[in-house]
């Protein structure tokens, strides 16, 4: 090997990245953006209540639109978190996660520059992208000429800006990805910083954000045939109900910080609040858009991250459903469900009252596990008065639940097949 | 440790459309850039590229294929498909559940997303499109997910399916994530790859005004000059690679020919900037000494050095900077070039088109060129293998990724020592 010269800028020793599946993931910090809080306090108390975000589209006039409502963050100013200069160069998708990753970093009293950056990385989900800037982008573009596309369109647009730009502003070098398995993608996100800590890695930002409510992005999206036309907001998306009609849309997610065990104990970290202790992905294989009707990948996927994390499905005190609003799809989820873990299970799907978020939607329901194993509490499935056709589970509705939950199990899907399912458990 | 080896691979890229073609087209020197014909390219700064001849029909695909995958999703269907053919392994036989579909792409489906556009907007006269313009399959154009629940669907791979999108090194990463699942025992074989058709309007002009591709627009084909003095920038390219993987021992079971083992795979940000690189070459340095590390790779065992060789004028020194750092005197002795010289810079699936490269150059005993080397820059001081290939044995190969975001990967491909001797 050449000589090695340490610097301020060079690890002392190159981490080998080799695996070693004794090594441990738990989340001590949680970030959030959503529908119905633009941080995580105010996400957290509305969501125990029930509260919806969902609402008008009010990011543009949606009148010629079938979909009209969706789950948008009210009030969320990315003056309070980022400089103007990043923000010119950077789509509200990747503001949203800036903000959530620095409430995740105060969360776990975490200071980047205080550790090794070698050792800190960056793994998030990404589902569509930097939509608003990249509309404005391919406007200027096709209706002006091509000397008119803006010097940011190349670093804002594309599905790596946010990873990109989080391991910028805090210095984080460590192997840095970007998953994309649709409404998956925050669950495979989790995993593959699981997957890189295994690897020596000891601090990891994960998770995922999305802001898919621009006329174009939501033109793309009523293209899947799964859009809800409801006009009613407290009407347009009800997971599990029989009168289901489709799903909205919605924007914000969560980021999560990760860390050793070991690291976390050392570093006095103020909580620790979950072990990812499993994990399944599997594929349908089925159809470029439709659900295998046998849901048998899907139980699959749940059965795998069980097996992972070596509990039985009676070990599991609560399950957070995918929850499309398709009833299609949530008779085949509750089929799943049921095969698994039978029919005494409280299961819920809080996206009820949020939308569906893509790569933000299970990055939120792994963030809204760690709290309600916190504080011991399920939040609600909210629109869900009769249950679908051959979904007798024991649903969360209403209002929420107090559980002592000390194993939970997050499930979710993505357009194309995508199944995965995430077990936490509440350390020692 | 469970280790993973390549026993299959297939190749769609610009002048040469199949595994054969691609090998010939890169060790022939000659560059596949030209003028672009997707579109009319007048009043764009940058107005060449090395574009595919590629026939869906030709290459295999069924007419419902065609009309619902984007061109990128074409190009890996027909790479996955050569290279499962290839790799003669009996899917029937196999168990689909642990077969896992891990794919790069760094900008995925613009091209269906930009038709959609104009169409939907009247030519981008609307902000509030009109939906009723919209074709069938915008929503796959909007979720590179698509990517891999097509392929994932093609072969009936029932594992982990999983679009890596980290840029430029979206095609080394994607094929790490694919080893990294099979080291973790997630999956037993694995559709590995990347691919990318970013030659549409979009694509090009969001590279102009930063001046990252070249503007040699009246000698397209030494417009690509990957490490020469002369350089301006990178050309655009197109085309994707699909690697079959493959745990070692149930591949040597079923007696598979191995084309190389993964022996490491590293990677870094340099957590600098979006699209600067920093003069030392940090982050790469490590990402390759990670990747050396992990297979025990000396300096002295790299036979062959595969370099990410963009042609911008600081990839390329930031480049040959890193293989100082990490090879020491090695670097100015192991041969090394850059096939974008030939086939251009295809974004999230080149590095995968490389990867292949390094495994057919580990099969065939041949060091491909940098077509176009001509003059010394003094910052570009060692051996790119100037406009001819060169015979030689190779053991083991290096290729390297860098992009924007600031990631920086590397990975080694090399022989199993057991399996030279079978060899010579």
């Amino acid at each position: 090997m050449a000589e090695r010269q340490e610097s301020d800028f060079f690890p002392a020793q190159t981490t080998v990245t080799l695996p070693d599946v004794s090594k441990r993931a738990v989340i001590t910090g949680v970030g959030v953006v959503a529908p119905n809080g633009k941080d995580t306090d105010s996400w957290w108390k509305a969501t125990q209540k029930g509260k919806s975000g969902i609402d008008k589209i009010s990011h543009f006039d949606p009148e010629r639109y079938d979909t009209q409502v969706a789950g948008e963050v009210d009030g969320f100013n990315p003056d309070d978190h980022i400089e103007k200069r990043l923000q010119v160069q950077t789509d509200r998708w990747t503001h949203m996660a800036l903000a959530a990753a620095q409430m995740a970093f105060d969360d776990a009293s975490f200071v980047p520059a205080e550790h090794d950056p070698w050792t800190q990385t960056v793994i998030t989900a990404s589902s569509s992208g930097g939509n608003a800037f990249g509309q404005k982008e391919i406007q200027a573009l096709w209706h002006k000429g091509p000397g008119f596309v803006g010097a940011y369109q190349s670093i804002a647009w594309f599905y790596a800006a946010t990873t990109g730009q989080i391991s910028i502003k805090h210095g984080m070098k460590g192997p840095c990805s970007v998953v994309v398995t649709e409404g998956t993608g925050g669950l495979e996100a989790l995993q593959h910083s699981r997957r890189i800590m295994r690897r020596g890695i000891q601090f990891a930002v994960s998770g995922g954000l999305e802001a898919p409510i621009g006329p174009y992005a939501l033109t793309c999206q009523m293209r899947n045939g799964y859009l809800s036309k409801e006009k009613d907001p407290a009407d347009a998306y009800r997971p599990f109900d029989k009168r289901a009609n489709g799903y909205v849309p919605g924007e914000g997610g969560a980021i999560l910080f990760l860390e050793t065990p070991e690291g976390a104990s050392e570093r006095g970290a103020p909580q620790v609040y979950a072990e990812i202790a499993g994990y399944g992905g599997t594929n349908d294989a089925y159809h470029h858009g439709k659900p295998a009707p046998d849901g048998k990948q899907y139980a699959r996927a749940m059965k795998l991250a069980l097996q992972d994390a070596d509990v039985e499905a009676g070990d599991v005190d609560a399950v957070f459903a995918d929850g499309l609003g398709v009833p299609e799809w949530d008779t085949i989820e509750a089929a799943a469900i049921k095969d698994v873990f039978g029919s005494d299970v409280p299961v819920t799907a809080p996206k009820s009252m949020l939308g569906r978020l893509y790569a933000g939607g299970a990055s939120l329901d792994a963030a809204t596990a760690v709290f309600a194993m916190r504080d011991g509490v399920i939040p609600p499935t909210i629109n869900l008065d009769e249950p679908v056709d051959g979904a007798d589970l024991s649903f969360v509705t209403g209002s929420s639940k107090k559980a002592d939950l000390n194993t939970v199990l997050i499930a979710a899907r993505g357009y194309g097949g995508f199944n995965s399912a995430l077990v936490l458990r509440k350390p020692g | 440790m469970r280790r993973t080896v390549v026993t299959g691979v297939g190749v769609v890229a610009p002048g040469g459309v199949t595994r054969d073609q691609f090998w010939d087209r890169i060790t022939s020197g000659k560059p596949a850039t030209r003028k672009i014909t997707f579109f009319d390219p007048s009043g764009f700064r940058s107005q060449i590229a090395a574009e595919a001849d590629f026939d869906p029909v030709a290459a295999g695909l069924e007419q419902w294929e065609i009309e619902r995958m984007d061109r990128y999703i074409q190009f890996a269907a027909a790479a996955a498909m050569e290279a499962v053919e290839n790799s003669a392994i009996d899917l029937e036989a196999l168990d689909n559940e642990r077969m896992a579909v891990t794919l790069g792409s760094a900008v995925g489906g613009t091209m269906v997303l930009e038709d959609g556009y104009v169409a939907v907007s009247n030519r981008g006269k609307e902000w509030l499109v009109d939906p009723d313009y919209s074709p069938p399959f915008l929503y796959a154009g909007l979720v590179p997910s698509s990517l891999a629940s097509e392929i994932a669907l093609k072969f009936r791979a029932q594992g982990p399916a999983v679009v890596i999108s980290t840029g430029c090194t979206s095609g080394i990463d994607g094929i790490g994530y694919g080893h990294h699942l099979i080291q973790d025992g997630e999956a037993d074989v694995v559709i590995a790859g990347a691919s990318e058709s970013p030659i549409s309007p979009i694509s090009m002009a969001c590279f102009d005004p930063i001046k990252a591709t070249s503007s040699r627009n009246e000698d397209p084909e030494h417009a690509s000059r990957p490490f020469d003095a002369d350089r301006d920038g990178f050309v655009m390219g197109e085309g994707g690679a699909v690697l079959l993987l493959e745990e070692y021992e149930t591949a040597q079971a079923r007696g598979a020919h191995i084309y190389c083992e993964i022996t490491g795979f590293g990677s870094r940000g340099n957590a600098y900037h979006m699209t600067g690189l920093r003069p030392d070459a940090r982050a790469m340095t490590e990402a390759i000494r990670d990747a050396m590390e992990q297979g025990g790779t000396n300096p002295e065992d790299i036979d062959y050095v595969n370099a990410h060789g963009s042609g911008t004028k600081q990839n390329d020194r930031h480049e040959t900077q890193a293989y100082k750092n990490t090879l020491g005197e090695h670097a100015y002795k192991v041969p090394i070039s850059s096939i974008k010289s030939m086939i251009g810079h295809s974004l999230g699936g080149i590095g995968a088109i490389e990867m292949a490269a390094c495994a057919l150059a580990i099969d065939r005993g041949m060091v491909p060129p940098t077509a176009n080397w001509e003059t010394r820059d003094p910052e570009c001081d060692l051996d790119y293998t100037p406009k001819k290939a060169k015979s030689k044995t190779i053991w083991t190969a290096l290729s390297t990724g860098s992009g924007f975001g600031g990631f920086q990967s590397a990975m080694i491909f090399s022989l199993p020592e057991e399996l030279r001797e079978v060899s010579a």
